[in-house]
C-alpha cells in the first residue's frame, strides 16, 4: 500500500558546502531508525570516497524515514539529498523539482555564504516552503541570533522561527521533525489507478549488479514491477524489474505511488538513456506530455586528457568508459597531440566536475594523467554566413574566415569578509568582469558579477581562495553568450606550435599570459644543444619571447672500464625516456614540462 | 690492444668525493692477497688466452699501498699466463703521502714502468677541502720522485672545485703544466651519489660551479694546455703525442681488457660475443670466491650487439681521435646507417659538434665539452 498524499513530506537539505548538511541528514536517519547505531558512519549518504572526502555531494540520494508525529500520525518523510555545487545546477534543480520544501541550513559561525544564496533561489524557484535551521550550535563560536539576522538580511526571508540544531549532537532534532510535518505542505498527485503515470527521473548511477538504477519521484500514478515504461525525452523503453526505497538501505517494495519517492531498475546499461529530468510514464497508457523541466546536459568546460605514460592510453579509455557508465553528463572523444599522444577530449558541467572526474581517474583507476589547459565552447560566426561550436583552441579556423567570436559569460555572486573586497574587485576586473552589484551585510559583502567563463576557469576560484585566505565564497550560473575580441595564442619553440598550449584568450589578456607561459616554460626546458627560442603568437605577430641559452658544458668527467656499465644504462634509460620527450624543430620537451606549463596558475 | 686491470680496494682513510670501490681496513693480509690475485689471473688466462697483453694497470683504493712484492708477484704471473709485448705499459696509481713516495723506486724495481700520482691540487686549503692526507710539499716531493724513478709519469688535478676562481686555477694550471712530463689528467669535480660531498651539498655546505661557469673552467684549461703542446686526447686526459695512456686507450677504442680484484670489470671478446666480468665488490666476499671458484666474479654477462655498439660509441666519442664506422658496424653487426641516424648526423656536424670524414665520427671541441648532449640527441 502507498501512503496516502497528506502523509508524505517530500523536502531537500540545501546549504553551503560544510555547512554540516550530511551530519544532519544523518541525525535524521539516526532519529527516525533508518539505521540502527552500528550502522552509522559519517555521511551515510556519500558513498563514493570522494564524496566523503571532500564534503561534496555528487549524485542525488533519497532516504525514506518513517516519522511518528506529535499528532500520533505516521509520516512518510522523503528525504532528498541534493548534489550541493554550481557544476551539478540542473541535477539540482531536478532534486528540487522532486520535492515540495526544503530545509536550508546555516551554520551558526559562518553565517549565509554564496552557495546558501544560490540554493535557496533555486529552492524558492522551485516553490519550496522553506524551514530554515542553524546549524554547528555546539560550536563554542555559535551565534545562533548573528546567523538567523544573516538569513533574514541577506536572503530576506523570516528567520523569527529558525530552529537552533547540532547536527553532531542531535540536539532538537526532535523539533526539526515536527517542523517538517508541519510547515512544509504535502505533495500533489493523481491518485487514479488508471490515470497516465508520471514520474520525475532525479538521478540514475550504475550499480554492477542491478544495472542502472534510477531514482524516482511519482507524480501521478505508480511504478510498478513488469510495468512497462517509456523515457518521454529518449524515447527508450523498458520494462520495469524492480521497485523499491532507500532507507538508506535499499527495501524491495510492490509500488510507487504518487507522491513518494523510490527507485526502479530496468536492466538499463546504457545511463545514457535515462537522463535526469526526463519523465517516465507507461507505455501501455502514454501521458499526453511530459513534466516540464527537462534539459539535454549540456558540458560548459572542456579539456583534453592524456595519460603520462602512452602505453596507458587504453587503460584510459576503459577508465573514462566506466566513469561514464555512471555519469551521464560526462562527454569524451578520442583525439590525438603531437605533444602529449593519445587521449580524449573531454566535456564536463563545471570545473568541480572536471576535478572530481580527474581526480577518480588517478584515484580509483590509478591514472597518472595530464590535463590540458581547460577551455569553454566558443561560438564562431564564419565569414561564410555559417557558425560552429569551438570545442578545442586548435581546431580554431583561420581569422580571415572569422566574422566573429562569442563567449559564455556567466553571472558570480561572490561573498566575502570586507578586509579582502578590494583585492577581490581587482581580481574581477582582471578578469574582464562587470560589477552588476555590491552590497554589505554587516562586515561581510556580497558581490556580483558579470565575467566570462573562459577568465574564470583559469584559476579564478584558486586566486579567490588565496586572496582572500579561503573566506570568500563563490557561486555562479550561466548568463548567455557575447561577442568578444578573442583570439587564438600559440607558442612555438623555436618557431613551431606547440599543439597542446594553444589557448583562446581575450585580445586585453594575451601578452600577459603569453608572457607568463613563455617564461614558466623557460624555466621548464632544460638547455639544448642549440639555442632555443620560446614564442607566444597571434597569428604570425611575435606577442612574448624568452630564449633558453644553448648549453655549454654537459659532460663526464671520468669514464673508464669499471664505469662503462653504469654509464651505458644511463644511456639506455635516457633513449628510453626519449619517449617521453616530443622534438619541436629539434628542441627536446620533457613531458614535466608541459604538465607544469599546463599545471601554471597566475601567480607563477 | 689487451689490457690488465688490477684493483687494489683498500684506502688510508676514503675522500668524501670518491665513489670507486674503496675499502678502509686495519690490517690487510698481503700474503693471501697475492695468492689471490694469481688464482684470478690464471683463471682468466684461461678463460681468453694466447692475447699479448700491452697494458697493466694497478688502480684502486689506494695501490701505492701495495707491498711492492704484490705488484712483482702480479706482473710475474701476468706475464707468465699470457704472452706479453715488450713495450708493455705497466702504470700504477699513487699518493703522494711521503710514505707511499718512498716507495715509488721499489715499484720501480717491481716492474712499474709508469705512475699516476693523485695529487688533485696544489693548494694546501684545497687538499684539506677534499680530504686528502697530503699537502703541497708533499705533491711536490713525489713529483720530483716520480720525475727521479720514471720516464713517463702522470699525475691527476681537480678543478671547479667549491669558491675556485678561474683566474686561480689558470696559475695553478700553470704550474702542474711545468711540472708535468707529457701527461695530465684534469677532472672536473663531480658530486656523485652515495659521498659524503653529495650529502653535504644537498645539505647546503657548499655550491657548486654553475654550468657556465664549469664550461669556462674547461674551455680555460683546454686553451692552456693546448698552447702548452697537451691537448686533450679525451675529455680530461691531455698528453703530449704518443704520450697517452696506453692502457686507458683500450677502454676509450673498446678493445678487451682482463678486470682482476674486487668491483674490476673486464669486457672479454669470446667466440664472438662480447662478455662482461665484475668482480665482487667486497674484498672479503671476492677473496673467499676466488679461493672457492678460482675467480670472484658475478655470472658473466653477454654484452647484447645494441649494447655494445652504444658503449663503444660511448667511450670512443670520449676521445679526440673519434670512432671508426667500421668499430661500430663490427660491434653491432649491422650498418652504420642503421645505427645513427644520418639526418641527426648532419644536424650535430652542421652544429660544429661533430666532424665526419666519412668513414669515421669525431667529437669536436664543442661536442667534448657537450658529449652528453651529443648522445641525448643522437641516441
Amino acid at each position: 500500500m502507498t501512503k496516502p498524499l497528506a502523509y508524505i513530506r517530500n523536502f531537500a537539505i540545501i546549504a553551503h558546502i560544510d555547512h554540516g548538511k550530511s551530519t544532519l541528514a544523518d541525525r535524521l536517519i539516526q532519529t527516525c531508525g533508518g539505521l540502527e547505531e552500528r550502522e552509522m558512519t559519517e555521511q551515510v549518504l556519500d558513498n563514493m570516497e570522494i564524496e566523503k572526502e571532500r564534503g561534496i555531494t555528487i549524485k542525488a540520494q533519497t532516504v525514506r524515514l518513517s516519522y511518528t508525529a506529535k499528532d500520533g500520525i505516521e509520516y512518510q518523510l522523503n528525504l532528498m539529498d541534493t548534489p550541493g555545487h554550481v557544476d551539478f545546477a540542473y541535477e539540482v534543480s531536478r532534486s528540487l523539482a522532486s520535492c515540495e520544501g526544503s530545509i536550508l541550513v546555516v551554520d551558526s559561525t559562518q553565517g549565509v555564504e554564496a552557495q546558501t544564496l544560490a540554493n535557496v533561489y533555486q529552492a524558492l524557484d522551485n516553490n519550496h516552503e522553506i524551514v530554515t535551521v542553524v546549524n554547528k550550535i555546539d560550536l563554542p563560536a555559535a551565534d545562533v541570533e548573528w546567523a538567523k539576522r544573516q538569513v533574514e538580511d541577506v536572503i530576506g526571508l523570516d528567520a523569527s522561527d529558525a530552529i537552533p540544531v547540532s547536527g553532531k549532537t542531535g540536539q532538537n532534532i526532535d523539533l526539526l521533525l515536527e517542523a517538517i510535518v508541519k510547515k512544509l505542505p504535502a505533495p500533489k498527485g493523481n491518485t487514479d489507478p488508471a490515470c497516465p503515470t508520471k514520474a520525475l527521473l532525479v538521478d540514475s548511477w550504475y550499480d554492477a549488479y542491478l544495472g542502472v538504477v534510477i531514482l524516482v519521484r511519482v507524480v501521478d500514478g505508480y511504478l510498478k514491477k513488469g510495468q512497462k515504461i517509456r523515457f518521454m525525452a529518449t524515447g527508450a523503453t523498458r520494462e520495469i524489474d524492480r521497485v523499491g526505497m532507500f532507507t538508506p538501505k535499499k527495501v524491495i517494495l510492490d509500488e510507487l505511488g504518487p507522491g513518494e519517492m523510490g527507485f526502479i531498475t530496468a536492466a538499463i546499461k546504457d545511463i545514457s538513456d535515462t537522463q535526469v529530468g526526463d519523465t517516465i510514464t507507461d507505455e501501455r497508457n502514454l501521458a499526453p506530455e511530459p513534466l516540464p523541466g527537462f534539459k539535454p546536459s549540456v558540458p560548459m568546460v572542456f579539456c583534453s586528457l592524456y595519460p603520462a605514460d602512452s602505453s596507458e592510453f587504453e587503460k584510459l579509455r576503459e577508465s573514462i568508459a566506466k566513469l561514464k557508465l555512471n555519469d551521464a553528463s560526462l562527454h569524451y572523444e578520442m583525439e590525438s597531440s603531437q605533444a602529449l599522444g593519445m587521449g580524449f577530449r573531454c566535456g564536463f558541467l563545471g570545473l568541480l566536475h572536471m576535478e572530481i572526474i580527474q581526480e577518480r581517474l588517478d584515484r580509483e583507476f590509478d591514472l597518472d594523467l595530464v590535463p590540458t589547459a581547460p577551455s569553454v565552447v566558443y561560438k564562431i560566426h564564419l565569414t561564410n554566413g555559417t557558425s560552429m561550436e569551438l570545442y578545442n583552441p586548435v581546431d580554431m579556423p583561420e581569422t580571415t574566415r572569422i566574422d566573429k567570436i562569442e563567449e559564455p559569460w556567466i553571472k558570480a555572486t561572490i561573498m566575502t569578509p570586507d578586509e579582502y573586497l578590494g583585492a577581490l574587485l581587482q581580481l574581477c576586473q582582471e578578469r574582464r568582469g562587470v560589477q552588476i552589484e555590491l552590497t554589505y551585510v554587516g562586515n561581510r559583502a556580497m558581490l556580483v558579477y558579470r565575467l566570462p567563463l573562459n577568465e574564470v576557469i583559469f584559476d579564478f576560484y584558486d586566486r579567490l581562495k588565496s586572496i582572500s585566505r579561503g573566506y570568500a565564497s563563490f557561486d555562479y550560473h550561466l548568463d548567455g553568450y557575447e561577442e568578444g575580441d578573442l583570439v587564438k595564442m600559440d607558442i612555438l619553440v623555436n618557431g613551431e606550435g606547440v599543439d597542446a598550449l594553444a589557448m583562446v584568450v581575450h585580445r586585453t589578456q594575451a601578452e600577459r599570459r603569453g608572457r607568463q607561459l613563455c617564461e614558466r616554460l623557460k624555466e621548464l626546458i632544460p638547455r639544448q644543444m642549440v639555442k632555443v627560442a620560446i614564442q607566444a603568437a597571434i597569428g604570425g605577430k611575435i606577442i612574448a619571447r624568452e630564449d633558453i641559452g644553448a648549453l655549454r658544458k654537459d659532460v663526464l668527467a671520468k669514464c673508464y672500464g669499471g664505469d662503462i656499465t653504469r654509464k651505458r644504462k644511463l644511456l639506455e634509460k635516457q633513449k628510453k625516456g626519449k619517449a617521453k620527450m616530443q622534438m619541436y624543430a629539434n628542441v627536446e620537451i620533457p613531458q614535466s614540462a608541459f604538465i607544469a606549463a599546463l599545471k601554471m596558475g597566475d601567480e607563477k | 690492444m689487451f689490457g690488465i686491470y688490477v684493483h687494489w680496494p683498500f684506502c688510508a682513510s676514503k675522500c668524501p668525493y670518491c665513489d670507486f670501490n674503496s675499502h678502509v681496513r686495519d690490517a690487510v693480509d698481503h700474503a693471501a692477497w697475492r695468492d689471490a690475485y694469481i688464482r684470478e689471473i690464471n683463471y682468466y688466462a684461461m678463460l681468453a688466452p694466447g692475447r699479448t697483453v700491452t697494458s697493466i694497470f694497478f688502480g684502486g683504493g689506494t695501490p701505492s699501498l701495495m707491498e711492492p712484492e704484490t705488484v712483482k708477484v702480479v706482473i710475474d704471473q701476468i706475464e707468465k699466463s699470457w704472452p706479453c709485448d715488450p713495450d708493455m705499459e705497466i702504470t700504477l696509481e699513487a699518493n703522494p703521502t711521503s710514505v707511499e713516495a718512498a716507495k715509488l723506486k721499489s715499484f720501480r724495481e717491481a716492474g712499474v714502468n709508469r705512475v699516476s700520482i693523485g695529487v688533485q691540487s696544489l693548494r694546501d686549503e684545497s687538499l684539506s677541502f677534499l680530504g686528502r692526507k697530503h699537502d703541497r710539499n708533499e705533491a711536490l716531493k713525489s713529483i720530483d720522485l716520480a720525475k727521479e724513478n720514471f720516464e713517463r709519469f702522470s699525475f691527476d688535478l681537480m678543478y671547479a672545485r667549491p669558491q675556485q676562481k678561474v683566474s686561480d686555477w689558470v696559475q695553478e694550471l700553470e704550474e702542474a703544466v711545468n711540472l708535468s712530463v707529457g701527461h695530465l689528467s684534469l677532472y672536473q669535480l663531480t658530486i656523485e651519489e652515495g659521498t659524503p660531498f653529495h650529502t653535504w651539498h644537498a645539505r647546503g655546505d657548499f655550491m657548486m660551479p654553475s654550468e657556465d661557469l664549469g664550461g669556462e673552467f674547461y674551455e680555460i684549461t683546454q686553451s692552456i694546455l693546448g698552447a702548452a703542446g697537451l691537448p686533450a686526447y679525451e675529455i680530461s686526459n691531455h698528453a703530449k703525442p704518443g704520450q697517452e695512456s696506453r692502457h686507458n686507450l683500450t677502454y676509450w677504442r673498446y678493445t678487451d681488457y682482463v678486470g682482476i680484484g674486487p668491483g674490476a670489470h673486464g669486457r672479454l671478446t669470446l667466440n664472438d660475443d662480447k662478455v662482461a666480468t665484475r668482480g665482487h665488490r667486497v674484498p672479503e666476499i671476492w677473496m673467499e670466491r676466488v679461493m672457492e671458484s678460482g675467480h670472484g666474479s658475478h655470472d658473466h654477462e653477454v654484452v647484447t650487439p645494441e649494447q655494445r655498439w652504444m658503449e663503444s660509441l660511448m667511450m670512443g666519442m670520449r676521445l679526440r681521435e673519434g670512432v671508426p664506422f667500421a668499430r661500430l658496424e663490427s660491434e653491432s653487426g649491422k650498418s652504420i646507417d642503421d645505427i645513427l641516424d644520418p639526418r641527426k648526423l648532419k644536424a650535430l656536424s652542421e652544429e660544429g659538434l661533430i666532424t665526419l670524414s666519412g668513414d669515421d665520427i669525431k667529437p669536436t671541441t664543442a661536442g667534448m665539452q657537450r658529449l652528453n648532449g651529443v648522445f641525448r640527441y643522437l641516441l
